[in-house]
């Protein structure tokens, strides 16, 4: 659906983009994640043609976005990061203007704003112009606009910017529904919306392209030991020492001195090593308690962090 | 065709409900109606002491009302656009740029032509309005003496023309910036020098002062104010016009290209 080839982005001498490659299937959702100024917004403004590229190609739909701009249009919702609007109309009124410019048909302009209204909760300020409305309440009314003419292809540059946490919850339940049907594209910079939201993710950073894969396998590619989290409660010297023997502990370390003595240690494991029923027998035998032994993934935020100073898979 | 025609209607009603509209159309209609009844007064005055005293009679041989009211009228008319017509387009792409709609206007499935003649086209019908407000007028002249029909109607399809043309410059001025107050000046700026350009004809060499002449605003309306609708005029309007909807055209496109 969408297919990206060696784009690269130049304003003047600095940088936006550097050659980078990716294509989305149909149907899918894919997170677009990057620190600030990574080249998240420049390849959305690339791929809705309205700004060109430097070098390299991109299609949306089969259309080639500098050639056949205009069909490329036609088939694209955007919702730009800032979300301009324009303050000075009624929010239907101005969903009436979108829908005629996309070409909704004529007589279905009037139940398209209405449904469009409902499904992004903006009847309560169907009388309000966008100049009054609130944060959220505008960045309902963009995507809003980008919706209005049920297009294939959705680019959504930091959708969730401002919603109360409820809205952010019905909002990507949209975006979630509307996989499938729809191609959508989305940056954010919200790590556990890519893993709720999203089949793929990008990773970007000063404009190159860092890693692209799902967000599950993500995590275990960057997974080099696991680590495993315990509460004890017994002395610490003793018990670090005494852990330490077990075959297939690398290193454990005190995590934090926890109340009444219970204190947290992270236990690292060698590879693919398996300690989970060696560690409790030690802790009975020598009269601790154990309160609490859980595995520790390597959360999203990890990876991407990793990612972004590291700038390889290993 | 839709999409003008869309373009044009809201840019239209922005004018009205930002309030734009009304404040620019009341201050043009102000300063004409103020001026046409100084220019009415003293035609009045004129006639009056010509009818008891001979003497005035004999030093104005022909007092005509199309000579002394419509003819000068038309002139200040033209004046007022100058001032005015920037203030009108400065926004109409300006305030897109600063306020980032132009990312979504542009990335909707429509052609820059039709954005712009659509902008442009909104101008438009708020200087019609403007003009056709000034009608009022021109009636008071019918009412009181006989002026000659055919100077009115070209003398307005004149400053239709100009008016057009101004705006075609301002649009495109406003294209240029995302400041509004340089939109306007430039506009003005530059219409200021059109306007004049004329009267410098006097002291350079035949010739330029020639091509300065057919260049300018002002001898290009006072034959229409004669009454005289000469194709060279009308031909020279819309190149203006066509000009600077073309420069428009490529500066919206350069736009992109610079991102
Ligand atoms: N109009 C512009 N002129 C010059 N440089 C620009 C322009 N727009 C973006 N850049 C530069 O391009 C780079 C990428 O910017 P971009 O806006 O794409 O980042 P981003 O990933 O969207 O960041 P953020 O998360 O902050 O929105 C940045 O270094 C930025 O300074
Ligand atoms: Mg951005």
């Amino acid at each position: 659906m969408i297919e990206v080839e060696n784009l690269t982005k130049k304003y003047g001498s600095a940088r936006g983009i550097d050659d980078v490659t990716f294509t989305v299937e149909k149907g899918e959702v894919l997170g677009f994640l990057g620190p600030n100024g990574a080249g998240k917004t420049t390849t959305m403004r690339i791929l809705t043609c309205f700004i060109p590229a430097t070098s390299g190609k991109a299609r949306v739909a089969g259309y080639d976005v500098f050639e056949d701009a205009l069909d490329v249009r036609k088939r694209i919702g955007y919702l730009p990061e800032s979300v301009p609007l324009y303050t000075d109309m009624l929010v239907p009124v101005y969903l009436e203007f979108v829908a005629g410019l996309k070409g909704v048909d004529r007589r279905d302009i009037k139940n398209r704003v209405a449904k469009i209204m409902d499904d992004c909760g903006l009847n309560a300020v169907s009388k309000k112009y966008i100049g009054e409305l609130s944060k959220g309440y505008r960045q309902r009314t963009g995507l809003a606009q980008a919706l209005i003419n049920d297009p294939e292809v959705l680019i959504l540059d930091e959708p969730t910017i401002g919603l109360d946490p409820k809205q952010i919850i019905d909002i990507r339940g949209l975006i979630k529904n509307l996989g499938g049907r729809r191609t959508v594209i989305l940056s954010t910079h919200i790590l556990p919306e890519v893993s709720m939201t999203c089949q793929r993710v990008i990773i970007i950073n000063e404009g190159r392209l860092v890693a692209v894969d799902t967000p599950q396998n993500l995590t275990y590619q960057l997974q080099r030991s696991q680590q495993i989290l315990i509460r004890v409660k017994g002395p610490e010297k003793e018990i670090i020492s005494e852990l330490s023997k077990i075959n297939g502990v690398s290193r454990i370390t005190a995590k934090e001195n926890g109340v009444n003595g219970i204190n947290a240690y992270l236990v690292e494991l060698k590879k693919d090593m398996d300690v989970g029923n060696d560690i409790p027998p030690v802790i009975v035998r020598k009269n601790w308690s154990l309160y609490e032994m859980r595995p520790v993934g390597m959360s999203l935020e990890d990876i991407f962090i990793k990612l972004v100073t590291e700038e390889r898979i290993h | 065709m839709r999409n003008f025609f869309l373009i044009f209607l809201k840019e239209f009603r922005t004018y009205f409900n930002s309030s734009i509209a009304f404040v620019v159309i009341t201050i043009f209609l102000v300063l004409s109606g103020y001026f046409f009844y100084n220019i009415f007064a003293t035609f009045s005055t004129l006639s009056f002491q010509a009818m008891t005293n001979p003497l005035v009679a004999q030093q104005f041989k022909e007092l005509s009302i199309t000579e002394m009211v419509v003819r000068p009228f038309f002139g200040n008319l033209s004046v007022f656009m100058l001032i005015m017509l920037p203030m009108l387009t400065m926004r109409i792409f300006s305030e897109e740029k600063k306020s980032g709609t132009i990312e979504l206007l542009l990335t909707y499935p429509v052609r820059d032509s039709e954005v712009i003649l659509g902008k442009f086209a909104g101008c438009l019908g708020i200087f019609t309005v403007m003009l056709i407000l000034t009608l009022p007028c021109f009636a008071l002249v019918l009412v009181f003496g006989e002026p000659e029909m055919g100077v009115i109607v070209s003398g307005y399809f004149g400053l239709f023309l100009m008016g057009t043309a101004f705006i075609s410059l301002g649009v495109f001025a406003s294209s240029l910036t995302e400041n509004q107050i340089v939109a306007a000046v430039v506009s003005f700026g530059f219409l200021l020098i059109f306007f004049m350009m004329g009267f410098s004809a006097g002291f350079a060499s035949e010739r330029i002062g020639n091509i300065l002449k057919h260049l300018s605003f002002m001898p290009h309306l006072s034959n229409f104010a004669k009454g005289v609708i000469d194709t060279e005029d009308v031909v020279y309007y819309l190149l203006f016009i066509f000009f600077c909807i073309f420069l428009n055209m490529r500066s919206l496109e350069s736009k992109r290209w610079r991102g």
